[in-house]
């Protein structure tokens, strides 16, 4: 009996110490990847790419979701508004959600949806195929060629893409709301002018700057990583692949709450 | 230029090697045989410092390889060229471009010169007309070739090669060899080849180190190995290895 439980202590133990490593080993490669990030001498043209890739790539999807997003803000904000006779704010109810919340958050999803896991299959292909080794070999710095643009990329790109929803959001709801339900042009507008302020709009884009970084470190870790963790192989390739997704989405969503539970931007 | 001493190493509690110790001189090229996962690119990556040894340590010229940090190991790096088994070409770059890469990114060479080397060296390994294709667009020997010349285009002066013929037909394994010998003669490197070509490998080498059970059980000259009565020698080198330690 005794030995069972001591087994038990021994098994609790281990995976407490590997979790705690794993955790001091992602610290690490955030703190690496910042500091590459900082210094010269960046890959300007590897930026670029990454931009197209993440950014550009992703603009059809955060057109699709931001709109049909804000369409069904419209339609609940209104069926809600009117109960109370306050439809007249349906304007600044769909602003505000969709800049200081939805906007921020879904894009982040999207974009890990749709890049990160590109990221964390390329970087982990890279990896099992001794390409990473390669670079280490010839004296160059991984982090610079592989992680670097991506951590920049995502930085830059995220908030624009945020942008992107919130507007074409705004416009989905002015459909239903204004197009659809009735709601007045002027009212509609005018009251998300008189409400919505640009210390909301800063809000969001802090929390998509964090978001864009949070993807990337990721992402990043877990294709870097692969093999260590998920085991080699194509099913090491999808294991990392699969848990930079989960990840990064259940991160993203408790940072949210974070940020705005404790006012962080304030 | 290289010793290894005492060189032990474990994954998850399995012991690896247990002791290895050889030496290569300057400009001498030294065959690591031994039975398919016991340990021979292992050691190999030690020497290149992509793995950490438990105990023990790898000197090349007076460096410990294991303390060497950032310009430190940077310095060896330049000096040291690596083929690896898979070729781990960069699979989004044509086969100019991976050879071009290094020079690209380590030199201050004009786009005009890093042309011409690379078109020599795709000479050298026979690739010409090959150049304006992906890695997944040629064969397993053109991997080998690409992968040899991109290791060769800086003249290191230490080159490392983990298998370099498996895979490959013996016509195209012997194409390789012959390859590494014309290189050696002309860049004059200090190497390691870890390989299963025996007895081909015997013609190209200096010297000959077997790896058996995580130690090494000999090491001396081609004549020397192929006169040896080890029992364990003699078995792998005639296949029969009835009756010698698993491991």
């Amino acid at each position: 009996m005794v030995q069972k439980e001591m087994n038990l202590v021994r098994t609790l133990g281990a995976a407490a110490v590997r979790i705690i490593l794993r955790m001091g080993r992602m610290g690490i490669f955030l703190i690496k990847a910042i500091c590459c990030a900082l210094t010269p001498p960046i890959k300007f043209s590897l930026v670029l790419k990454k931009i197209q890739f993440i950014g550009f790539q992703s603009i059809s999807v955060i057109f699709l979701t931001g709109g049909f997003t804000g369409m069904v803000l419209g339609y609940q904000g209104y069926n809600t508004l009117s109960r109370f006779g306050s439809d007249a704010f349906l304007g600044p109810m769909v602003g505000l959600a969709l800049i200081k919340e939805m906007g921020p958050v879904i894009s982040a999803l999207m974009v890990t949806g749709r890049a990160g896991s590109s990221v964390t299959a390329e970087i982990g292909i890279m990896r099992i195929s001794e390409q990473i080794d390669a670079l280490e070999l010839m004296g160059l710095n991984p982090y610079r060629y592989l992680v670097v643009p991506n951590f920049w990329a995502a930085v830059i790109s995220v908030p624009l893409l945020t942008a992107i929803f919130d507007v074409v959001g705004i416009f989905g709801g002015y459909l239903i709301g204004v197009k659809l339900l009735g709601v007045s042009s002027g009212i509609y507008f005018g009251e998300m002018i008189s409400y919505v302020e640009m210390q909301d709009v800063f809000e969001g884009i802090f929390k998509s700057l964090n978001f864009g970084l949070l993807i990337a470190w990721v992402c990043c870790f877990k294709g870097y990583y692969t093999g260590y963790y998920t085991g080699f192989g194509a099913e090491g390739v999808s294991k990392a692949t699969t848990q930079a997704v989960v990840l990064s989405s259940v991160l993203i969503l408790v940072w949210d709450y974070f940020l705005t539970s404790t006012h962080f931007f304030f | 230029m290289i010793r290894v001493e005492d060189l032990h190493k474990s994954f998850d509690g399995a012991k690896v090697l247990r002791g290895a110790s050889f030496s290569v001189g300057k400009g001498e090229i030294l065959a690591l045989i031994g039975r398919s996962g016991y340990g021979k690119s292992v050691l190999l990556k030690h020497v290149a410092g992509l793995m950490k040894a438990d105990q023990g340590r790898v000197l090349v010229d007076e460096d410990e390889v294991s303390q060497l940090k950032g310009k430190g190991l940077s310095r060896l790096r330049n000096r040291l060229g690596f083929l690896f088994q898979s070729g781990a070409l960069f699979d989004s770059m044509t086969v100019f471009d991976n050879i071009a890469f290094p020079l690209r990114e380590k030199t201050n060479l004009e786009e005009r010169k890093i042309r011409e080397k690379v078109q020599s060296e795709l000479e050298q390994v026979g690739l010409m007309g090959s150049e304006e294709k992906y890695p997944s667009q040629i064969s397993g020997g053109m991997i080998k070739r690409a992968s040899l010349a991109r290791a060769l285009v800086q003249e290191p002066e230490i080159m490392l090669f983990d298998e370099p013929t498996t895979g490959l037909d013996p016509l195209t394994g012997q194409t390789i060899l012959n390859l590494i010998d014309s290189c050696h003669r002309r860049l004059g490197f200090t190497g390691i080849i870890v390989t299963h070509e025996i007895p081909r490998i015997f013609e190209i080498v200096d010297k000959v180190a077997m790896l058996h059970d995580g130690v090494i059980q000999f090491q001396g000259t081609p004549e020397e190995i192929t006169a040896s009565e080890d029992p364990i020698v003699c078995a792998f080198l005639t296949g029969d290895m009835q009756g010698v330690s698993q491991g």
